[in-house]
């Protein structure tokens, strides 16, 4: 156990020593976050938007009005057809597009309902939403005077449409994918180049003629990186917090535990490729390529795997990162607790005692 | 151009790194056909001299010349006109003879016609005729210094920088280089040798010993054999380098 | 304490003899020297006698144990110094001690004894970091680390390659005085003028053993005498000889020509070279009959 402890503390030596690995380690989460975060705080102002007017009535005309009259938005030409719409959205010069049907202020009076099509490009998530609930609020202003004196109240309901990114992927979601991309980085690259270090030095070749079981050797290399990470998930987690004001709706301690998890499971995956690879270079390429890759691509955290074709959505299975992030986002965003996580947990586990069985048996008491 | 032509000039050449005078004032000059030794201990400066010979650094005062270009302002010319060798790097293990051969006569710009007449000879001279298709990884070490100093003077040029060619060579492959090496230095091209094997040391012309960044002696091994009084040129290195405050 | 029984390795699947029938075996107590170029397969003989790598065929022992089946016992007892410098540069040197005193169950304090000697020189700078050593200090200190559990044997892995000879010179003073310790010790060079400072020595080339003995043996073992040349014009000397005397094999020797007659034995040989060498136009001749030095015996084994 002494041995072990040693270990450990050289390994911490190794880290603190090393300015690069203390940059990565922690200015990365912090520099995510505040990247991600400043994306997130977008103030809307004289957005473009245009109104497509079938009913040109009395108030459809008001509504436009009122639109017009608030400093979020900015009016484009007042008449379009459908077409040239969408060509504006393809463009790019519209944000946003208002739908008014033929009869809208006769369904109004007569029916005490109507409809209004909202439509907006979701391409970027958190623009859309902040300028659908700016047009929903006015329309609903505009409902409440309606009603007022009238017997039956008037009902108008917005028709919400996303364009591109219909599940508005990307708001609060991003924290959850910061924090599987951060610990990826630090416990599967940096477990794996900090093993493979050694190989490189030689002085694997010293530790192997020694009595400390080499098993030993790799798992306490591993220990430090455990303690970093947890460390990182805090710092990321009270940013967010903090600075973002994005609360953790469910248990704190749920959410670490799944956390050490992931991180295990990371733990094991750079561990068998430091045993499989024979120089840091390697050793870097490949966890960014076959690890950071699938996590970005796969992990739903940038593209909604719903849209992907099926094979991809096949593959995605096999990336921790996927199940990870579904499962910080239900604890973080939904307040869920365990019950209806434990088969994200259990698919995990299962895919971190491959990878633990997969580098024991590979892992070798000799030199090539 | 008569023999006494110096072909490497310098005159109180310094480099610092901040506090650490690395080369310390050293002023020396290198003969045309000349063998020049060019001793220390580990972390004596030799590197650092070197590569300053070779262009690849800047000086930090002092004056230097190499074959006949100033060290601060031609360095092009300057690698224009030498071949430099290492135990290190020399040639790429993963190219065939022949692919290295036409590789470096290719980058000093020999021309096609030339690179063949050039890569014939090399090739006869070593005796690879068989070998030539083989990957320069294959060849025994011996075989591929030979080969990679013969690379080194393909184009002809006139200093040789060698830095510690014979590094783990066998005694029998050891002196077919030095034959290479005098062969060199009868077509006229000076050479410049590091190396760790004291014995070598009495195959150059003349010797510098470098201590602490500084020469500390200068002349044929006999001169110096005779100055310090001691009879084999490891007890001259010894005499001089024991005292030695610093190393790499 | 080390024995090896037709020890063969190869690699790429066969491709690469680097280890051709070897045996030999090492005695308690003894400094042994494996002498040979790169490639020899002098490291790959120590890594399969420190259990880092499996022999193709044939066995070995140290300390009476076999180094496929009994690794684990192997790895408790052996130092073993690789041939690059394989210690964390980013530690001190005080860390990189107690580092190995504990990975090896043990405390520096329980065997300073051991390395006292060497640890002194190291003591001043012992919160430097190892990277910012000199190649002697390095080298030093990675002695200590691999004493500090007092091995049973030592395996020293070319620790002088690349180092000046001043720090080569003190690293086989530090090595004397282990073996008076009654260390065992198995230390490869490429550096043949090292082949003196062992109690014997085994000289390879091409994985295989040309000679293993006593370096006095060795030398006396060299079959007719050899002759030492001195003249003006030194290079020109081989040439002459290569002409006029041409069953004579001739080579440099530091500032000397070292001549071999290759069973011509004749009293009068020193009189007859100089009289040849004085009709061929060289001055200053000195001719004299010396004993070959172990250089002198590997070129004649390479060259048989």
């Amino acid at each position: 156990m002494r041995q072990f402890f040693t270990f450990v503390r050289k390994e911490c030596y190794h880290v603190l020593r090393d300015r690069r690995t203390l940059l990565i380690l922690f200015g990365m989460p912090l520099a995510q976050i505040l990247i991600f975060g400043f994306a997130l705080t977008n103030e809307v102002k004289n957005a473009r938007i245009v109104v497509v007017d079938h009913a040109k009535d009395n108030a459809s005309q008001r509504i436009i009005a009122q639109i017009a009259a608030s400093n979020y938005f900015e009016l484009g030409e007042d008449v379009m057809d459908r077409d040239r719409m969408e060509m504006a959205f393809r463009e790019g010069t519209v944000k946003l597009a208002v739908v008014f049907p033929a009869n809208f202020h006769n369904d109004l009076v007569h029916q005490n309902h109507a409809q209004i099509q909202v439509i907006a490009d979701a391409s970027d998530p958190n623009y859309a939403t902040t300028l659908t609930n700016y047009v929903s609020s006015i329309i609903r202003d505009y409902q409440t005077e309606l009603s007022e004196n009238a017997a039956l109240p008037y009902r108008i309901t917005p028709q919400i449409r996303m364009l591109y990114n219909p599940q508005l992927k990307g708001a609060p979601n991003f924290v959850p994918g910061v924090m599987a991309l951060v610990l990826m980085l630090v416990s599967v690259m940096m477990t794996a180049i900090a093993i493979v270090r050694e190989k490189e030095t030689g002085t694997m070749e010293v530790l192997l003629v020694s009595p400390f079981r080499p098993v030993w050797v790799i798992l306490s290399k591993a220990v430090p990186y455990l303690f970093l990470s947890l460390i990182n998930v805090l710092s990321i987690v009270l940013m967010s917090v903090f600075v973002l004001r994005l609360p953790v709706a469910g248990s704190w301690l749920l959410l670490f535990a799944e956390s050490t998890l992931f991180i295990i499971t990371c733990l094991t995956l750079g561990i068998f490729i430091s045993i499989k690879t024979k120089t840091q270079q390697v050793a870097m390429l490949v966890s960014l390529m076959g690890m950071m890759l699938p996590t970005v691509m796969f992990s739903g955290f940038m593209f909604p795997i719903e849209n992907m074709p099926v094979p991809l959505q096949v593959i995605s299975n096999i990336v921790p990162a996927k199940w990870f992030y579904i499962i910080v986002k239900s604890i973080m965003i939904k307040g869920m607790g365990f019950a209806e996580i434990w088969k994200e947990t259990l698919v995990l586990c299962g895919i971190t005692l491959f990878f633990f069985i997969v580098s024991l048996k590979s892992f070798k008491i000799r030199l090539e | 151009m008569t023999r006494k032509d110096s072909v490497i000039k310098t005159e109180k050449l310094t480099k610092r790194f901040g506090d650490f005078i690395a080369t310390d004032e050293i002023t020396f000059e290198v003969l045309k056909g000349e063998i020049f030794g060019f001793l220390g201990a580990n972390g004596a400066g030799k590197t650092t001299a070197m590569r300053m010979l070779c262009g690849l650094s800047t000086p930090s005062s002092g004056k230097a010349t190499v074959a006949g270009f100033d060290v601060y302002r031609q360095t092009e010319q300057i690698k224009q006109h030498i071949g430099y060798m290492s135990q290190k790097f020399s040639l790429y293990e993963d190219l065939t003879v022949l692919e290295n051969i036409r590789f470096f006569g290719g980058i000093y710009g020999l021309d096609n016609r030339q690179l063949k007449s050039k890569s014939e000879e090399l090739v006869q001279r070593l005796g690879l005729q068989s070998e030539t298709k083989k990957l320069v990884g294959e060849l025994p070490l011996g075989w591929k210094q030979k080969l990679a100093f013969s690379v080194s003077v393909l184009h002809e040029p006139k200093i040789v920088f060698l830095d510690e060619p014979t590094g783990g060579v066998d005694p029998v492959t050891r002196r077919q280089f030095w034959a290479l090496i005098y062969e060199a230095a009868s077509r006229g091209i000076t050479l410049f040798v590091t190396t760790h094997y004291m014995d070598e040391a009495e195959y150059c012309d003349r010797i510098s010993i470098m201590v602490d960044g500084r020469i500390e002696a200068l002349g044929t091994p006999q001169e110096l054999k005779i100055k310090l009084n001691e009879s084999t040129m490891d007890g001259v290195f010894y005499q001089l380098a024991r005292g030695a405050k610093r190393s790499d | 304490m080390v024995t090896v029984n037709n020890i063969t390795k190869t690699y790429n699947k066969g491709a690469v003899k680097a280890v051709d029938d070897v045996s030999f075996s090492v005695e308690k107590g003894e400094l042994f020297g494996v002498i040979g170029p790169d490639g020899a397969g002098k490291s790959s003989i120590f890594r399969i006698l420190t259990t880092l790598l499996l022999p193709d065929g044939g066995t070995a022992t140290v300390d009476g144990h076999d180094v496929v089946k009994d690794y684990r016992y192997i790895r408790n007892h052996v130092g073993y110094m690789p041939g690059r410098f394989s210690l964390y540069q980013d530690l001190t040197i005080e860390e990189n001690i107690q580092f190995f005193a504990t990975v090896f169950n043990t405390t520096v304090a329980e065997n300073h004894h051991l390395i006292e000697d060497i640890y002194i020189q190291l003591e001043p700078f012992k919160k430097r970091r190892a990277g910012k050593l000199s190649g002697g200090m390095k080298q030093k200190l990675a002695l200590c680390c691999a004493l500090i559990h007092k091995p049973t044997v030592l395996f020293l892995d070319e620790p002088t390659t690349g180092v000046d000879p001043v720090s080569r010179k003190e690293f086989w003073e530090m090595l004397k005085r282990l073996k008076q310790q009654g260390i065992t010790v198995l230390v490869s060079t490429p550096y043949m003028d090292e082949a003196t400072r062992c109690d014997r020595i085994a000289l390879m080339q091409h994985g295989k053993i040309l000679s293993i003995d006593s370096p006095q043996g060795i030398i006396r073992a060299y079959p007719g005498p050899l002759y030492a040349i001195k003249a003006t014009d030194k290079p020109r000397i081989t040439q002459a000889l290569a002409t006029h005397a041409p069953s004579f094999s001739s080579y440099i020797f530091g500032e000397y020509i070292h001549v071999d007659p290759q069973g011509v034995s004749s009293k009068y040989l020193t009189e007859e070279l100089t009289t040849l060498l004085a009709k061929e136009g060289f001055r200053e001749i000195e001719v004299m009959p010396i004993t070959p030095t172990i250089e002198d015996c590997f070129i004649k084994m390479l060259t048989k």
